[in-house]
C-alpha cells in the first residue's frame, strides 16, 4: 500500500518497469529473468520457502522489501512462543477469535503448512539489499527504486534506513 | 586542575585533567556513539559502543571510563570501529524482542537511532526469540522486559539521582533481568517511590509510563538534568 | 611469640615423631571415596595392634597422584617410604599388620614413579606431608620463619626487590609480573592498604587452588602476610568459592592456629606490623574469579567486573590500593623469601620462572595434580609422567588454560610449558587446568562444551560477551547439528575477533580462545560438518559465499 503512496511517481515508473508478478498481476508463475523482485513479508509457511527459492533462482536482485521481510517483525512475535506453536497459534486466530465457523483451515496441498518460526528473508535465502521501515515510507521507496534504475547499488543512509 | 592535552582524531584538544576521553570529545562536537551513558549517573562501559583507538594501547578503551592523558592519541573512527559497533547494535537486536512497528518508543529509542546511525539496515545473526513478560504492576509505569538492553541506566538513576535503589539486576549473562527490590511485581515494591526517573533514563522503550502507545513515550531527560545540576552544581536550573 | 619460641615449638613437634608416619590424603577428593572412614580405621587399628607410641596417624592434605586416591604415604623414621593406593576403608587392618610384618594385598605405588620423580615441589612441598590442620606440623617444617625474616630483617623495598628478582609472575593466568604489581601497590598513596587472596578458582579441570588450600593453608597465610608487610596493609581477604568447603573450613582453623600463636593479627612477632584476614566466600559465579568483579564481591556488590584502569593496585577495594594475587602465587613467597631470589630465578625459562601446578586430567593414565619447572616440554608432561593416553588410544591435544585457553594438538606436545611458548600457540597458561584428549574427541564439541560455560558465566554487563557468547554457542550448535554453511563458519569468526577485542574484561576477550585455537589447529573438523550453501549468494573472489 506504500507503494501506492508514490503518487505520479507510479507514473514515470510504469514507464519504465514492466510488472511482471506481484498479488495484484495475473501470473500463476513466478517468471524467469526477473531484473528485481521486491519481497514483502516474512518467511513463514512451507510455500513461502518454495517461493523465496525460486525467486533467487530467477531474480538478478532481490530486495527485502519493509520491516516484516527485513526482521520479521509483527508477523514473528508468534515465535515469543517458543517451538512448536504452529497448532496453538492457529488455534488463536482461527477458533479463539473467531467469530463465524471456528475452526483451523486445513487442505493437504492447498493450505501451506506453518514453519515453526518465522524468519527474514534473509535466513533463506541471499538477499542484496534491505528497505527497512513499516512500512518503508514513499519518499523513502522512490529514492531507493530511483537509484536501481539509474543502475546504482541502492545507497541509503540515515533514518531512510530506519526500522519501523 | 592541571590541563592535558591530547589528540582526537588529529584535532588537537585541550581539557581538565581527569575528565574523560567521550566528555572532551563531546566538548568539542565529535560524536562518539553510546547507550549505557547518560549525563549525571555513573559510567560503567558496559555497552561497548564508544570504544576508541589509543595509540599505543592494544586494547579499545571505552571512552566513557578512559582518563585523559597528556599528549594522547585517540581515533574515534575506523573501519574497525565501525564494523564493532555495528556488530554490537545487531547483537542486541537478536538478543531480545524489539519489534520497532510496534514499540511506544518508536521514533523515541536510543537503539533504533543509533542503528540507523551506524548503519544496520538488517540484522544478520539468527533472531533468538526469547520469552519475556511485561510487568504492569505499578499503577504509573510499564516494564517490557522484551524491549530491554540491560544498559542499567534506570538501576543507576534510582540508586544515584533518585537514592531509593528499587531496581537492580538479577540472574546472569542473558538471563540477566532489571528486577524491582527483591524481584517483587514492581507495583508491590515498597522502596519505589513512583519518581518515574528510571522511565527517563531508558534508552528504549522498556521503561514506558503506561498508556502510552505506539511512538507515544518520549523521553523527558531534563527532569534527571535537573536533579543533577541542582546536587552538584547547586543550581535550580534545566542545563541549556 | 619470638623468633626462639617459634623454633622450640618446631623441635619439639620434631622430637616427638614417632617412627613410623601414617599419612593418609584428607582432601576433597580422596574424602570423596570415603579416606575419611579409612583415616579413622587407621586410628582404630593402630590402638588395637598397640602401635599407638610407635605409629603417628597422620591427616594430611593432597599427595598429588588422586587418580589413584585414595592414597596412604608410609613413612619410616629410618627414610624407606611407601606408598598405598586406592586404599579402602577395610584395607586398614591390612596396612596395619603390614607394618607388624604381615601379608598385604593393598595395592602399593611406586614413590619414584615418574608421575613424582619428575617434579619439583615449592608450592605443593607440603602437600601431602603435613596435617593441613595442626599449625605445629607446619612450623616443625620450618613454617612462618621467613615472615619472621621478612619482618625482622627486611624492609619494603627489599622484599619487593626479591621477589621481583625471582622473576615470580602471577600465577592466576596471565603472567603479570608479581614484582612490579607489588611494588604498585606499595607506591600507590593511601592510609589504608589491602591484600587480597583470589581462591575462585573456577576452570573447568582445575583443582590446584583447593588442594593448596586444602593441604596446607598456612603456606598461603605466611604468603600474605610477607605481602601486606611489603605493601603496607593491615588487612587481608581470602576469597575462596563456596564450592570449596573443606579448604574455607581448613583456612578458618589455620587463621584462628596462627592467630593464637600470634603469627596473624595485631603486633606480629612483636613487631609494630598488624595483619588480619578474613574469609570471604563466593556466592557461584565463575566471573568473580575476575579481579575487579571479585572485589565489587567482597564489598558486598554484585560480582560484575568493571573496566580497567584503574587497576586494583592503585585503586581497589573500597577505591584504597589492594594487592591481588592467586593462591598459588602466595604460596611461592615464604620459599622465596627463604631461599632467595636466585634460587627460584634457578628453575625455569628466561622469562618464565620457577614451578608451576597443574591439575592433569581427562583421557590420560595418570591423573592428578603436578609441579613441574616452568620451561619442561609438554611432552613429558602428558606420555612421561601422565603415561599417555589409556586404552590403547593416541592423544590428539592438551587443553589448557580452561575455557580462557586453547587446544595445543599432540604435533606441537614438545613446546616447553611457559607462557610465551603457550601463547604462542594460541593458549595461555592459565591457572593450571591441563586436559588432555585422545583421539576420540570430537574438537568441534570441545569447543562448544567451552562456550556454553562461558555464556552461561558471562554475568551480562557487557553486550560482546553477553550476546556474543550466545550467538556463537548457537551458530557452534548449528555447525554441530550439521545446519551450518561456510557463511556460518565466517559469520563464527567475526565474532571471536569481535568479542574478544571489545568485551569489558578477561572472561569475554578471551572466551573466543578455545574457537580460535581449534579453528586453527583442527580446522578440517569444522569443514566436515559444514552443508553446501543454499541461498543463491553469489560467490566471491575467495571461492566463499559472499556474506550479506
Amino acid at each position: 500500500m506504500s507503494f501506492l503512496d508514490l503518487d505520479e511517481f507510479l507514473i514515470d515508473l510504469a514507464a519504465q518497469v514492466e510488472v511482471v508478478y506481484s498479488p495484484v498481476v495475473d501470473a500463476k508463475e513466478y517468471p524467469e529473468n526477473v531484473d528485481v523482485c521486491l519481497i514483502e513479508g516474512a518467511i513463514c509457511n512451507e510455500d513461502h520457502i518454495e517461493m523465496v527459492h525460486k525467486i533467487r533462482a530467477r531474480t538478478k536482485i532481490v530486495v527485502s522489501f519493509g520491516d516484516c521481510a527485513v526482521t520479521g517483525n509483527v508477523t514473528a512475535i508468534r515465535n515469543q512462543l517458543g517451538l512448536g506453536n504452529q497448532e496453538n497459534v492457529l488455534q488463536r486466530a482461527y477458533v479463539e477469535a473467531a467469530q463465524l465457523n471456528p475452526c483451523i483451515p486445513k487442505l493437504d496441498g492447498i493450505v501451506p503448512p506453518l514453519l515453526e518460526r518465522v524468519i527474514p528473508v534473509h535466513e533463506m535465502i541471499h538477499v542484496d539489499h534491505f528497505l527497512t521501515g513499516c512500512p518503508p515510507s514513499a519518499p523513502r521507496i522512490k529514492s531507493f527504486v530511483s537509484q536501481l534504475l539509474e543502475g546504482k547499488a541502492p545507497q541509503l543512509t540515515g533514518t531512510d534506513i530506519k526500522f519501523g | 586542575m592541571a590541563a592535558k592535552t591530547l589528540t582526537i582524531n588529529g584535532q588537537q584538544v585541550t581539557a581538565e585533567e581527569g575528565a574523560t576521553v567521550l566528555q572532551v570529545a563531546r566538548d568539542a562536537k565529535i560524536n562518539i556513539p553510546t547507550l549505557c551513558h547518560l549525563d549525571g549517573m555513573k559510567d560503567v562501559g558496559a555497552c561497548r559502543l564508544c570504544i576508541v583507538e589509543v595509540v599505543g594501547t592494544p586494547k579499545l578503551l571505552p571512552a566513557c571510563t578512559t582518563v585523559i592523558a597528556e599528549g594522547m592519541e585517540i581515533k574515534t573512527e575506523s573501519d574497525r570501529l565501525r564494523k564493532y559497533r555495528k556488530m554490537t547494535l545487531e547483537l542486541l537486536f537478536a538478543e531480545r524482542n524489539h519489534v520497532c512497528a510496534v514499540c511506544v518508543a518508536n521514533g523515541h529509542c536510543e537503539l533504533q537511532t543509533l542503528a540507523y546511525e551506524q548503519g544496520v539496515d538488517h540484522v544478520r545473526y539468527d533472531y533468538l526469540f526469547p520469552k519475556w513478560g511485561v510487568d504492569t504492576t505499578h499503577e504509573r509505569f510499564g516494564m517490557d522486559h522484551n524491549r530491554c538492553i540491560l544498559c542499567s541506566r534506570c538501576v543507576r538513576a534510582c540508586v544515584e539521582i533518585e537514592g531509593a535503589a528499587t531496581k537492580s539486576i538479577a540472574g546472569r549473562g542473558a538471563k540477566s533481568k532489571i528486577i524491582s527490590d527483591l524481584n517483587e511485581p514492581w507495583g508491590e515494591a515498597d522502596s519505589c517511590t513512583s519518581c518515574g526517573k528510571c522511565v527517563q533514563s531508558c534508552p528504549t522503550g522498556a521503561l514506558f509510563n503506561k498508556g502510552s502507545t505506539v511512538a507515544e513515550m518520549e523521553h523527558d531527560r531534563s527532569h534527571l538534568d535537573y536533579v543533577v545540576t541542582a546536587r552538584e552544581k547547586k543550581l535550580w536550573v534545566t542545563h541549556a | 611469640m619470638q623468633l626462639d619460641e617459634l623454633k622450640a615449638i618446631a623441635e619439639k613437634k620434631k622430637a616427638s615423631a614417632k617412627k613410623v608416619c601414617l599419612r593418609t590424603c584428607l582432601s576433597a577428593g580422596c574424602i570423596s571415596s570415603q579416606s575419611d572412614v579409612l583415616h579413622k580405621n587407621l586410628a582404630t587399628e593402630v590402638k588395637a595392634a598397640g602401635l599407638e607410641n610407635d605409629v603417628e596417624v597422620r591427616r594430611v592434605g593432597c599427595m598429588g597422584f588422586c587418580g589413584q586416591g585414595p592414597l596412604v604415604g608410609v613413612d619410616h623414621k629410618e627414610g624407606k617410604e611407601e606408598l598405598f593406593e586406592f586404599v579402602k576403608p577395610d584395607d586398614a587392618k591390612a596396612i596395619v599388620s603390614h607394618l607388624k610384618g604381615g601379608a598385604c594385598d593393598v595395592q602399593k605405588g611406586d614413590p619414584q614413579h615418574p608421575f613424582f620423580a619428575k617434579q619439583v615441589k615449592i608450592v605443593r612441598a607440603n602437600g601431602g606431608i603435613v596435617d593441613p590442620e595442626n599449625i605445629e606440623d607446619y612450623l616443625a617444617i620450618g613454617g612462618y620463619q621467613a615472615l619472621h625474616h621478612a619482618l625482622t630483617e627486611m624492609n619494603s623495598e627489599s622484599i619487593i626487590d626479591t621477589i621481583t628478582k625471582s622473576g615470580l609472575r602471577g600465577r592466576g593466568g596471565a603472567g603479570f609480573p608479581s614484582g612490579i604489581k607489588w611494588g604498585t601497590v606499595a607506591k600507590s598513596p593511601g592510609a589504608k592498604k589491602y591484600v587480597v587472596c583470589n581462591g575462585d578458582e573456577g576452570d573447568p579441570g582445575a583443582f590446584m587452588d583447593r588442594s593448596v588450600l586444602e593441604s596446607d593453608p598456612h603456606l598461603v597465610l605466611e604468603g600474605m602476610a610477607i605481602a601486606a608487610h611489603a605493601v603496607g596493609a593491615d588487612q587481608g581477604f581470602l576469597y575462596v568459592r563456596a564450592e570449596y568447603p573443606l579448604a574455607i573450613s581448613r583456612l578458618q582453623i589455620a587463621i584462628k592456629q596462627a592467630k593464637a600463636l600470634g603469627l596473624l593479627g595485631s603486633g606480629i612477632f612483636e613487631t609494630p606490623f598488624n595483619f588480619n584476614v578474613d574469609i570471604r566466600i563466593g556466592a557461584g559465579a565463575f566471573v568473580c574469579g575476575e579481579e575487579t568483579a571479585l572485589l565489587a564481591s567482597i564489598e558486598g556488590e554484585r560480582g560484575m567486573p568493571r573496566p580497567r584502569p584503574p587497576f586494583p593496585a592503585v585503586k581497589g577495594l573500597w577505591g584504597c590500593p589492594t594487592l591481588l594475587n592467586n593462591v598459588e602465587t602466595f604460596a611461592n613467597i615464604s620459599a622465596i623469601i627463604n631461599k632467595g631470589a636466585d634460587w627460584y630465578a634457578s628453575f625455569g625459562t628466561e622469562k618464565s620462572k620457577g614451578t608451576k601446578v597443574f591439575a592433569l586430567t581427562g583421557k590420560i593414565k595418570n591423573n592428578g595434580l603436578i609441579e613441574v619447572p616452568m620451561g619442561i616440554p609438554l611432552r613429558q608432561i602428558v606420555e612421561e609422567m601422565g603415561g599417555g593416553a589409556p586404552d590403547g588410544h593416541s592423544v590428539k591435544s592438551v587443553q589448557t588454560g580452561g575455557p580462557s585457553g586453547g587446544c595445543i594438538p599432540a604435533e606441537h606436545l614438545d613446546t616447553p610449558v611457559d607462557y610465551e611458548s603457550l601463547g604462542k600457540l594460541g593458549s595461555i597458561m592459565g591457572s593450571g587446568g591441563m586436559v588432555v584428549m585422545d583421539d576420540t574427541t570430537n574438537m568441534v564439541e570441545i569447543a562448544k562444551f567451552y562456550m556454553e560455560f562461558c555464556m552461561d558465566e558471562s554475568c551480562g554487563k557487557c553486550i560482546p560477551c553477553r550476546a556474543g557468547t550466545v550467538q556463537m554457542f548457537h551458530l557452534l550448535e548449528k555447525i554441530t547439528q550439521r545446519k551450518a554453511t561456510k557463511r556460518d563458519l565466517d559469520k563464527l569468526e567475526e565474532l571471536c575477533d569481535m568479542v574478544k577485542n571489545t568485551s569489558l574484561c578477561g572472561l569475554g576477550q578471551t572466551a573466543p580462545n578455545p574457537i580460535q585455537s581449534t579453528l586453527r589447529f583442527f580446522r578440517s573438523e569444522y569443514e566436515a560438518l559444514l552443508q553446501p550453501d543454499a541461498t543463491g549468494a553469489p560467490v566471491g573472489a575467495n571461492g566463499t559465499a559472499k556474506a550479506h
